[in-house]
Parts: structure tokens; sequence; C-alpha cells
């Protein structure tokens, strides 16, 4: 075990590389470069791949080459090279190859600017490109998960055959925390799916092109299963003092530190509030937040974005309960004093 | 003539559709069906099946995974070589063979074909020039001829508007890295025997590993020309070829050196952990004396090592046995000149890196004192730098120490030290830490490893100064 002072941006390479992750394909975008910096670094150190490609668009492509070659494969962007890959990541899951892509988000629309920010969430948690795909997605809070979930993504990816997002903002890939370098280096295995170059996969055939819509269906109803099994399988959350609050915010990623500092505060004013954060994003923990719903507990979903969580929220509590937003933009972050200034008004009020 | 027989790399029946297995979706007279036979055969000649992988673009040729019997991977429009860039990166022994046409080479996807090139990927593009977007039904290409009516040209290709037709295999022969860039035809027996050959050293290339070869093939596409396959071979002949000149435009295989093995090998194990833990262990000493959260702020300008200075206090937290978090100004705000860092030591997980207000505001510089004081807590402290600030903090709530940190840092050659000086001051007034763990938590925090002793020195002194007075 290793402990060292680091970025969350390079945190993540070094989740990649003890994920056992082989290839990185990069390209340079604020506030996600360390990324590509530290993995040109450390993946040709110790004779793995870093490419960086002409623009996101080849890079994603790249992903596409190098997990059709089987290879656990990777990049990092942001926002405006996100949305770049949209077609790419399309033709990933219509092939239903893994990849592990990375979003530091930051302020939109358009070139916007280079502060946190959430917006991005319903382009990559909703799948961002054509056709009826999702994307497994991961939200950190930390320098530390930034490293533990780029690592757990590439076993996911491999696992559902899907792309795994990392969806970070400028501050989680900014700040330094410590990290603990751990657990096992991991391998990936040879896919009975993927092409060699050899004659054993010769007449293996990566494609997602279905011409009778017959077909396309099934192919369709396949990936659909498969994301209602993800759904069954993998959502992950935490919860702080919700057992018998009266008020929860629901959030994730770096706002969720903001929360936890305003719960704490409340609950000091004896106000009955606790916090529910998600650590996955697809799937979305829709069966607890019903439960929690059920018992009448106001939800305020806590983003910085216009709202696009909380819309998830709504549908999984079906009008069960009161789902308020509190949210900023543009690289404005909340304060927690802000938040513990509008529980209690609310609660109080 | 010789003979193009159908290579065993083709498979025998074809499932596309219902119906004759034993044909191809091509069109009578299409210049697709020929090539492909050309690939395969010289796929057969060179023993190399097994290790192809063949990229089907978008486009009439999208279905070419119906008839090599190799690997094959679907890309999208215009993307394969950055597909085909990877898949060789990973199966460096694979043969990797781009087949495009002209919309997707040399429209959509100019920009990976041109890189693809520069890098001088070890792979065989097979450019396949019609002039036309085939597939679509015929709408107008890069390469459409000068005045000639398609879907989207309806009257005509028009220069000033539409551009000309767009030379690829010029393009990319102005580039140093491809080893063989040619352009050939499928139209009379004569071109088509070079044309084969072309394709074969092609391939031959990738086999030897030299490089990157680009092999710009004309073709004949009579149901988008509207002329009868006969026609079109002539139309090739007169017309296209003259627009688009046939001959090779580079030819290096004889001069360039093969690909060799990588600079660095494939780590595991041990090995691979200490290639990549660098930079020495953390110090370990007692857990601190803190039961609370402690936010501290650095601000000043940049060169007086605020960023690092933040780096070498929160090394000494953790080996304190706190969490930490350090978290800068950072992006414009930083080339602006103003550096700030908060750094958050905490017993517990610390709850947000964003401060909302500070415990200690360590100010190197008179403009940072005004902008941050507001945010210190009620009896929290302030440092002031007052070898650079000559007045005193508005905040009468708060403990005020004054330290010369520029004079000393400067008197000690080392002006990029000033806030280690401020932090030196800071733990020797808190006692949360200690400067043992500060002095050996420096080599975390500085890259130039030869300035350890130096600063070691500069915090002894600063320490020496202030116990005295």
């Amino acid at each position: 075990m290793h402990k060292r002072l680091m970025k969350g941006n390079d945190a993540a390479v070094y989740g990649a590389l003890m994920g056992g992750c082989t290839h990185f394909f990069g390209y340079p975008i604020t506030p996600a470069s360390e990324i590509a910096q530290t993995a040109s670094y450390y993946f040709r150190k110790t004779g793995r791949t870093y490419l960086q490609g002409e623009s996101e668009v080849s890079v994603i492509n790249m992903l596409y080459g190098a997990s059709s070659g089987g290879a656990r494969v990777m990049t990092a962007s942001s926002g405006p090279g996100i949305a770049l890959m949209a077609e790419g990541l399309s033709y990933l899951a219509g092939a239903r190859l893994p990849a592990v892509v990375i979003d530091m988000q930051r302020a939109g629309p358009g070139l916007g600017n280079i502060w946190p920010e959430q917006g991005d969430y319903a382009m990559v948690v909703k799948g961002g490109g054509q056709g009826n795909y999702k994307n497994i997605v991961l939200a950190p809070a930390s320098a530390q998960e930034m490293f533990d979930f780029t690592k757990q993504a590439f076993t996911l990816a491999e696992r559902y055959r899907m792309t795994v997002f990392i969806l970070g903002d400028a501050y989680l890939g900014q700040v330094m925390e410590s990290v603990e370098i751990s657990g096992e280096l991991e391998q990936s295995e040879r896919k009975d799916w993927a092409l060699y170059g050899d004659k054993e996969s010769r007449r293996n055939l990566i494609t997602s092109i279905y011409m009778s819509p017959s077909d396309m269906e099934a192919h369709n109803e396949l990936l659909q299963r498969q994301y209602a099994k993800v759904e069954r399988e993998i959502v992950d959350y935490s919860e702080t003092d919700t057992d018998d609050a009266s008020l929860i915010f629901i959030t994730y990623g770096i706002v969720s530190r903001i929360c936890h500092g305003a719960v704490k505060r409340l609950r000091e004013l004896g106000l009955k509030v606790g916090m529910l954060r998600l650590k996955t994003l697809f799937p979305f923990p829709k069966e607890r937040l019903k439960e929690l719903a059920r018992k009448k507990i106001t939800f305020v979903a806590v983003e910085l974005s216009n709202g696009q969580m909380a819309e998830d929220v709504r549908l999984s509590v079906d009008g069960l309960t009161k789902v308020l937003s509190f949210n900023r933009m543009g690289g404005e972050v909340m304060k927690s004093q802000d938040l513990v200034a509008f529980a209690t008004e609310y609660l109080k009020g | 003539m010789e003979q193009i027989k159908t290579s065993d790399v083709l498979y025998e029946e074809f499932f596309r559709k219902d119906g004759d297995k034993k044909i191809t979706h091509y069109c009578p007279g299409c210049g697709h069906g020929t090539i492909q036979k050309m690939i395969a055969q010289a796929i057969e000649d060179l023993g190399i099946q097994d290790r192809v992988v063949f990229l089907s673009p978008v486009g009439c040729s999208v279905f070419s995974y119906y008839y090599f019997d190799t690997g094959n991977i679907q890309c999208s429009h215009g993307r394969a070589p950055a597909v085909g860039t990877a898949f060789k990166r990973v199966h460096e022994d694979s043969i990797v063979i781009s087949y495009q046409g002209d919309g997707d080479l040399a429209g959509i996807g100019t920009a990976e074909i041109i890189h693809a090139a520069n890098r001088g990927e070890n792979m065989s593009v097979f450019f396949i020039n019609n002039a036309t977007y085939g597939m679509t039904g015929g709408q107008m290409a890069p390469t459409t001829l000068l005045e000639e009516k398609t879907l989207t040209s309806p009257f005509g290709r028009d220069r000033k508007r539409d551009g000309a037709p767009i030379k690829m295999a010029e393009m990319i022969a102005t580039l140093d890295e491809p080893v063989l860039v040619s352009r050939v035809a499928v139209s009379s027996t004569k071109e088509m025997l070079k044309t084969k050959k072309m394709i074969y050293k092609a391939l031959k290339n990738q086999v030897d590993n030299l490089g990157f070869s680009f092999v710009e093939i004309l073709s004949a596409c009579p149901t988008s020309w509207h002329v009868s396959p006969v026609e079109a071979r002539v139309h090739i002949d007169e017309t296209l070829s003259t627009v688009f000149p046939l001959g090779t435009f580079v030819d290096k295989a004889d001069t360039v050196l093969p690909y060799g093995p990588s600079l660095f090998p494939f780590l595991s194990g041990e090995d691979f952990l200490v290639a990549i833990v660098e930079g020495g262990e953390l110090a370990e000493c007692e857990q601190a004396p803190l039961k609370d959260e402690l936010a501290i702020m650095v601000a000043g300008f940049g060169g007086q090592g605020v960023l690092s200075g933040g780096v070498s206090l929160a090394n000494a937290a953790i080996a304190h046995q706190l969490q930490v978090s350090w978290l800068p100004s950072y992006g414009p705000e930083m080339r602006g000149g103003k550096a700030s860092v908060t750094v958050v030591m905490s017993p517990d997980e610390v709850s947000s890196p964003l401060a909302e207000d500070i415990d200690c505001l360590i100010a190197l510089n008179s403009p940072s004192l005004t902008a941050y004081e507001h945010m210190v807590k009620p009896s929290g402290t302030i440092l002031v730098n007052s070898s650079l600030i000559d007045h005193e903090p508005e905040r009468d709530d708060v403990t005020v120490h004054h330290v010369p940190a520029s004079d000393l840092a400067k008197e000690a050659g080392l002006p990029q030290a000033t806030a280690l000086v401020m932090i030196s001051a800071y733990i020797h007034y808190s006692q949360v830490l200690t400067i043992d763990s500060l002095i050996e938590s420096l080599h975390l925090g500085l890259k130039k490893k030869s300035l350890i002793g130096k600063n070691r020195e500069l915090i002894l002194k600063t320490v020496e100064i202030l116990v005295s007075k």
C-alpha cells in the first residue's frame, strides 16, 4: 500500500493503471489535462500505450479500435470534448465494446468556462449519442474515489461490455488529497468476442449495423436487458442521517462534500436533515428514493446544473413527495451555509 | 490477360441477403468487387489471412465483412484510420487494412487520414475514389469533377461555390512519414495489373513493418455516373485520370528502417509499482492533537512558492495522520499572477475542500490580505508577511503575527520559499503539526531535490528567530 498526496486528476491515472488499463488515448482540455499529462508519462514508462489523437472524435474511435482488440482502454476529457465523442460513444454501445471515459465537467454551454459544473449530467447519464443506449456512470467525490472508481470502472466495463463514465468536475480534478494506491494490479483476460489478429478470433466481427429491423430490434432488446441487469446489480449510494430526517439533500460528486458540511451544521441546530449521495448515476437508486419518498420526506436535489439530476429524482419518486431544487450554474458553487439557510427556512418557515 | 480468380480469403457464399449467395451486392461494373478480389488475392499470396483485420467504412463497402473471411471491424464514417491506429497499437502483428471511399476519407475523415499518415501508422489504406457518394444515391463528393451534375450539385459542381476536386494522394505525399503513396485505376487491363501490384506492395510494406502505405484507386460507379459499365471504365481513362493523374508519388520501401520494439518494456508486479510510485516515502509522526477541521489559506503571487509550500504543509499534516485537502485557485486566475491555495486538515474525512471560512490566513502580499481577511473566523489567525505588507489587518477579532518572510527567503537565496517561511511560522505558532514533519516532507513538495538542504536551513532559521523574538 502506498499513500500519496495527489490531485484527483492524477489519482484517476493511478486507478487506471492499477485497473489494468493498457491503452490511453488523450486530447488536452482544461480541467482534465493533467489526466492526459500524467498518463503520457506513466503509460509509456511502464510499457503501456499513451497516444494523443488529433481530436476527441479521433480519440473515441481509437478507443473503439483498441477495445475491438480486447484491450482495456480509456480517455479523459471535459464537456466540449465529450460532446464531440457522442457518435463514437454510440458506436461503442452498439458494438458492445467496453471502454472507460472520464468527464471532468466544466461550465457551459458553448465554450463556457473552466470552473466546475454538473451540466453534462443529461448528456452522459442519458447516453449522449444516437440510439437507445446507456453508459454506466460513476460519480466520485474525492481524490481517493477518483482512484477507486476509475480502477473499478475497467472491471465493470468488461463485465457488462459497456462504456463506464467517471463523472467528475473541475474541483475534483484539481484538489489534492491523500490517496492510497492499493489492491491488486488487474489484468484483462482474452475475450471470445474480440479480435486478436489470429486464427482463433478471425471470424469475430465488431459491428453495430443490423440491416433488418427485426434483427436491429432484437439487438436493442438485448442492450435493454443488459441495462436492466446493471440496474439490479450495481446501484450504489450512501446515506447520512436519513433515518429520522424530514428533509434530505439528494446530491453527487463534489456537491455532496458541501452538503455533508451543511447536514452536520443543521443537526447541530437540531434540525432533522439528512442526505443521500449518489455514487452511481446510471444505475439510479430509484427504489431507495421511492422508499424514502413514501415516508413523505421532502427531497432537495442539490447540484451544479439547471436541475438535470432533479428530473431523475422526480421520475423516481413519481409524485410521492415534494422534490425541490437547489442549483448553481456557470462555475458558481453553493456554500454549505446557503444550504443551511435554505433548509432552516423551509423547515421552520 | 491474367485471370483474376477468386481467392479463398473471400467467403464462398455471402449471407447478406436472401437470394443468390454467390454474387456480391455491388452493382454491375462497380470497381469495389474487382478491387476487393485483388486485395483478397494479395492477402492469400502473402499468407496473412489470420492476421488481417479489415476495417469496413460507411459507404457501399460497409458490407465488406460479408465477403472477407478475415477479422472485421465496421467503423464510423471517416474514422477508420483512428480505429486502425489503435487496433495496431494493441496487436502489432496484425495486418490492418483500411478500405475507404471518397466521402469517408476525403470528406468527413480528412483529419483522421492525414494524422494517421503523419504518424506513419504501420497500416495499408486503400482509398476508393469514384468521385461520388455511391451508397446514399449519388451526391457530390469532395472528389466530384467540376461541372459534374449530381443529386446535390444539380447545376454542376461550381468551382467558386463548391471548390475543386480534392487530390488526396498529392496531399498525403507532402507528409514526411508515409512509405508509399500511389494512385492507380481500375479501368483498362493494363491499369488493373498495375493496381494489383500496388495493392500487394502496400500490404507487403506492412508485413515488413515499414509503415504507412496509401493507394488511391480510381474506380467506376456506373450507377451514379448514369453510364454503362464499359463507358464507365472509359470515363476513368479519358477524364478522371486527367484530373487525378496516375502515378507513384512516394516510395521509400527500399530506404526506410522497419519498426523496432518499444523503448519501454511492459512492466508488471513489483517493477510496475516501483515505476509508478515515485518521490520517496511519506514521513510518519504521532497523531496530531486536532479535534475539528482546520482551514489554512496561503495567498500571494506567483514565484513565492505558494502552491509547493501548501503541498509541504499538507504532507506534514498527512505525516501526523490527518486527512487533508489542498485546493488552489487555478486557470486564468493563476496566469494573472495571483496564487492561492487552501489546505484543510481534519482528524476525519475532510468535509469540503472548498473552505468557506478559514482558521488562518497566510498573507504574502498586500492585495491578498485585503482580499481574504474577511474570510478568517473570529478568533482566528492572520500571518502577515511584514517584508511586503506595511499595513495592519482591519480585523480586530483575530490574532496577528508578523514575519519578515520575503527578507528571510531572499537572504537565504530562496525567494521561491517565501511561503515556506510563513508556513514554518504557522506551525511554530499553532503547534498543531511539528517542524520536523515539515522538514521531512520537503522532498515530496520540492521539484528541485538539490534544494532540500537549503530549505531545511531556512525553516530552522525562521523558527530560531521566532523563538528569540
